[in-house]
This record gives structure tokens, sequence and C-alpha cells, in this order.
């Protein structure tokens, strides 16, 4: 077991359970990713789409079916989870009922064959740096489901180990709760330094912890980039799709011009810019309802005329429902007012509508 | 706050919570249990202290005087205890290997299980033509000349004992099973992340969550032991080593026909069998006996 390393590198790892009827499916299919020292990274994607197997492979919970896990030049998938040494924090806490909170923590650090004298003060410091000092003797039982989370934290991060791995932590906390544990759980990164990896469902808490984030649908990898890129610049259309990008239009392609690309209807011009190389004459677009502004006259280019068929009060802005002469529904976010039933026009920039090859599946965005 | 509501409020009529119908569901049962459970013992109870001749206390005095009376509490417990250790000593790793779905899971579990099908009668029967001295088993021995000496594993204190296994391994099985795997198996894996070996894992995280039902499944196993009365008959030497309790009052009883003496026998076996379950239970107070998962499900 190391205390810390430069790199993890997963080659191809590949993980197949048997499926109904006796055929296997791989719930993991040739994931490569180096995590370096220090770094961030989240996998983030619908359930079902082989992060939690990801992180059980790393774990070493499940074994592998194909594929390596390097620790620098180390061989580690063949070990059993207790000669890795990652800390793991679990959904659903997975804190030993019958042990105090003192000797949940203290445990990675008693298997270590630490002296007593030496655990001490080592979990005294991690109670501190999960805020928790004062709740040593508890039973987990007796904690909110905050600071059980804490608790679980406190017990991966004690043991110091090189890598982190957190299976979505905060699914099972209320909205206010989860907003202040993801600030924890930043700054905790921040004061140690470990390698992280963290698997969730929710762009935001990608989007806000991450380094690097995964995006992966049906156990394959989809797009690896930093979260600035993956919000901004989908590589393909389920990972727009999952980052929010509400409005999908299937337009027929009138003009290629480098990444340029006009895209029309009968009742849509759109100029957008290509994010992959299209085949035919069919395009489908993707476009954030954040990014499109709602205008009532006019203006110069890339402007779709409509009318507000739905408006959804939302506090600072709302979101606007405006449908075509052609009945293609457009979501936008407005903070402006807009009545119902009125005809406006609705704007967006040309390098903010991404076209990506034609994909006739209308399946709703992949969440669950 | 004005006093005008606080006047409302208490000039309220209380308001008496509803009768609940669904309580006279529990009358049958109630009857049930005073009729055959409570009645008898009561009437047994009090008939311990009528003895035929002598004062109150005659049968107890009999009882703990007569050489052949006061030995059987000895003889019982030296049938029982070990029979109930070994049922659970030995159900305990099966279970636990068991906990885990496999395909041999529920074929294993189904073959230890058949012999709560049977009833002690049939398996003493059994195990006359197998394990008697010129059973399948000695004849078996002797055939591959393993062991040509005489065998004796029935009519005797091991017949008992081995019929007490067989018929009890099964119920502290499916209990201890059951045990085991209400425990929510991530506790192990997140240990195991922590450094715990297997060894460990089973030492730190199972063995302390399964005590307080180890503790139950021994005493219920121990009261179903102490109790044994056929096999004791059948296959042991019932005027000699297995003379259990039960024997000494099913002659006061049957051949005696002192119905008193009997039912003071009783008494006694009652009460060995709290002080044994009442220890035991007490060791639990030593252990967490909370819900046994890991948090939030």
């Amino acid at each position: 077991m190391k205390h810390d390393f430069n790199e993890l590198r997963l080659d191809r790892v590949t993980r197949r359970f048997a499926g109904h009827g006796g055929h296997a499916f791989n719930a993991l299919n040739e994931l490569t990713l180096t995590v370096r020292r220090g770094e961030f990274i989240a996998l983030l994607g619908p359930s079902g789409c082989g992060k939690s197997t990801a992180l059980n492979c790393i774990a070493g919970l499940l074994p592998l079916s194909g594929g390596t896990i390097r620790l620098d030049d180390q061989r580690i998938d063949t070990l059993p989870p207790e000669r890795r040494g990652f800390g793991m924090v679990f959904q659903n806490y997975a804190l030993f009922p019958h042990m105090s909170v003192v000797k949940n923590i203290a445990f990675g650090l008693r298997m270590r064959g630490i002296a007593q004298s030496a655990i001490a003060p080592r979990v005294a410091h991690a109670l501190k740096l999960v805020q928790l000092t004062g709740q040593e003797h508890k039973l987990p039982g007796q904690l909110s489901g905050g600071q059980q989370q804490r608790v679980a934290i406190a017990r991966a991060i004690v043991i110091e180990p090189p890598l982190i791995l957190m299976d979505e932590p905060l699914s099972n906390l209320d909205a206010k709760l989860r907003l202040e544990t993801r600030s924890e759980i930043r700054r905790i990164h921040r004061e140690l330094g470990r390698a992280t990896i963290y698997v969730t469902h929710d762009q935001d808490e990608a989007l806000s912890l991450a380094d690097r984030i995964v995006v992966m649908k049906d156990g394959v990898v989809q797009q690896i980039a930093n979260p600035q890129e993956v919000y901004a610049q989908p590589a393909n259309l389920h990972v727009a799709r999952f980052m929010g990008y509400r409005n999908v239009l299937h337009l027929d392609v009138s003009e290629e011009n480098g990444d340029r690309v006009k895209v029309e209807a009968p009742d849509i011009k759109l100029t957008g810019v290509r994010k992959l190389p299209l085949a035919g004459k069919r395009a489908t677009v993707a476009i954030r309802p954040e990014e499109m502004t709602i205008a009532t006259a006019p203006a110069a280019e890339n402007v779709i005329a409509g009318r507000v068929d739905n408006v959804e009060y939302g506090g600072r802005d709302s979101l606007v429902d405006v449908v075509t002469r052609g009945g293609a529904r457009l979501h936008v976010r407005a903070p402006v007012h807009v009545a119902m039933g009125a005809d406006v026009h609705v704007h967006v920039p040309p390098e903010r509508v991404l076209v990506y090859p034609y994909d006739g599946s209308d399946s709703p965005a992949g969440i669950p | 706050m004005s006093s005008a509501t606080a006047t409302t409020v208490n000039a309220a009529p209380v308001e008496r919570v509803p009768f609940d119908r669904a309580l006279l569901l529990v009358i049958p049962a109630t009857l049930f249990m005073l009729l055959l459970f409570i009645y008898p013992f009561i009437y047994g109870l009090v008939l311990s202290f009528e003895p035929p001749k002598g004062d109150a206390l005659e049968n107890y005095r009999k009882f703990f005087t007569t050489d052949n009376l006061w030995p059987t509490i000895w003889t019982t417990l030296k049938l029982a205890l070990p029979a109930t250790i070994i049922n659970v000593g030995v159900a305990l790793p099966i279970a636990y290997k068991m906990r885990v779905k496999s395909r041999w899971q529920r074929w294993i579990t189904t073959l230890l299980v058949v012999p709560i099908t049977l009833g002690t009668v049939l398996i003493a029967e059994g195990m006359l033509t197998y394990f008697g001295p010129r059973g399948w088993l000695a004849q078996f021995l002797q055939l591959l000349h393993v062991y040509d000496g005489p065998i004796r594993l029935t009519h005797n204190y091991w017949g008992v004992l081995i019929s007490l296994v067989i018929s009890g391994f099964p119920f502290a099985f499916l209990l201890i099973l059951s045990y085991v795997t209400g425990i929510d198996p991530v506790l192990a894996r997140a240990a195991s992340t922590l450094g715990a070996d297997p060894k460990a894992q089973f030492r730190h995280i199972y063995l302390p969550l399964l005590a307080p039902g180890l503790a139950m499944c021994f005493c219920l196993a121990f009261v179903q032991a102490f109790s044994v009365f056929p096999s004791a008959v059948l296959l042991g030497a019932p005027a000699g080593p297995t003379r259990v309790i039960s024997i000494a009052a099913y002659e006061a009883a049957f051949e005696q026909y002192d119905y008193s003496l009997a039912s003071a026998i009783a008494m006694i076996m009652g009460v060995v069998q709290l002080v044994i379950v009442a220890f035991v239970l007490s060791l639990r107070n030593w252990f967490y006996k909370g819900p046994v998962t890991g948090g939030k499900g």
C-alpha cells in the first residue's frame, strides 16, 4: 500500500455480467483513463451507465472481466480490496452500526496495526476536518444523515489513502444538506490534495467538484474533459442531452462551410457549429434553454418566430415554451416576463447552436 | 394569547381515543394461551405443592434427596449443553458460508434442513438401523477393516447426543442463516476497503452483530434439547446414563401415578431451563443490539 502515487492507469477495464437468459452484457466496456496525483475525477452518467461498476472495479470489490489497473508501475487489479488501501465512501454510508463514531473512524487504522496512542490524534484530526467534534461516542444510529455521511468521509480519509473513491455520497441527503456537504467535500479535497474519483448522476455535482469529468452511457465512455468543455462543447448528442441541452431539433443541412453549418426547416433557419462530421442531409441540433433569448422584434440572424405556449415561473427567471408555426417546441429560459400566447422571436448565437449527426432516436434526455 | 382562546381550549371536551376494534382480534389467541398454557401451568404449580402425604414442600425435598431423581438434572444438562454447543457452533460457519447466493447455496440449504421434517421417532428408527451394533455403519467399517472392535453408538449417551444433533441442527442453522443474511453485506465490503481481510471482517463486523442472535438461537436450541424424551428412551439407556429429567417426570406420572411429584419435577425442569436462558440472554447486554444496517437504505 502506498501513500501517494503519480498515476493511476486504467487500461481497457471491462466488466461483464450475466444478464437475463444467460447472455452476458458489458456493464463497463473498455474504460481507459489516467488519474493524476491530486486530481478530482467525476464519473457522470445516468443510472445503469456503468459508473458504479467502474468504481467497484477500482476499489477491488468487483473482479475485472478484462483490462488492467496500474498504480504507477504496480499492477493492482489482482489485489483484494484490503491490499489496495483506497478509501471508499459508500452511497448508504455503510457505517458499522455497533461501533461508536470514534471506533468507526479508527477501524482502518486498527486494521493497519497502528498503535492506540497514534490512533487517537489522527481520529481527532479527521473529526475536526469533517466538523464532527463532540459526537465522538454516539452510535451511527443516533446521528442525522448528514452527520453519518461526514463520519463515512472521515473514516475513508483518516487512513490517508492515495485515492479516495466516492459512490454518490450525496444522493441520500436533502437538497440543502447536499449543497453544504458538496462544498465540504471540495474543501476537504483541497486541504488533503488526495486524488478522488467521484461517482454521480448529477451534472451540477460533477461540474462544481471535478477537475475532469468522465461522461458515460451504457458502459461506454462518451467524453473525458474538464467541466467547462463538457458543459459548453459536449462531444456528442448523448452528452449534450445529459448536460441540459433540452432543445433537440432534427433539421436539414443546407450549407456546410468549414465548421459553420446552415440548417433549416420550413419555419426555422439556423447557423450553427458542427461538432462531429455530418453524414447525409439531416442533422440534429442541440441548444441550451439558457442560451436563447426572447425578443419581440426580429434581429439579424438565427431568429425563430413562434408563440408562447407555456410559462413556468422559476424565481430569477422563467422557463418559457415557444411553439413555432411548424409545431416545434423550444424551451427558453427568459429573465423577462412574457405573456401567454404572445408572438415572440427567439434568438440564439450561432456558436451556441451545436450540430451533431442526425439521430432519429427521439429518446428523452438520459436522466433517470 | 387572549384569555378567550385559552378558555375555549380548556372548555373543549376531552377527546377520547376511539376504541380500536381490531384489538378484538387478540381475544382468540389470549383465550388459547389462558386455557392451554397459563391454566395448566398454574394447575401444575399448585399440584406440585399438594403431595399425597407430607407438607407442601415434600415433593421438592423428595426430588433433591432421592438418588435416582436429582442427578437427572446433570444427566440432562450433560446431553443438552454439548448438543446445543455443537449445533450452534457447526451451524454458524456453515450459515456464514451460505450467506452469498450461489448455485449450490439452495441445494445445500435444502439438504441441511431436511431432518427438520423428520420426527424424533423416525430419526431414532433410522439411527438404530444405521448406527446399531449390526447396523450399516458397523458392517461397512468391519468390511473395510477400518475398525474391527464393537461399535456402540446406540442405547447409550452417544446415541442420544447424535440424535439431538440431527434433529436440532436444521433449526439452529435456519435461525442463524436468517441472522447472517440480515446483515448488510456492504458493511463487510466497507471493512475490506479499510484493510480488513476476510478473517477480520468476520471477527469485527459479523460476529459482534450476530452475537445477540446467536445467544437467542442458543437459548431456543437449548430449551429444545433439554426437554429430550423420545430419543432418550429409544436410543439411550433410560435406566442409566440417559435417564433425563423428562423420563423421571414420566415415571412419576404414569408408572407411580404420583401426578403431584411429576408436576414438581416439571417445575424444576422449567426453573433449570429459565436459569440457563436468563444467563445466556444476560450476556447479550454486552453486545450491540440495534439494527444491523449501515445507514439509510
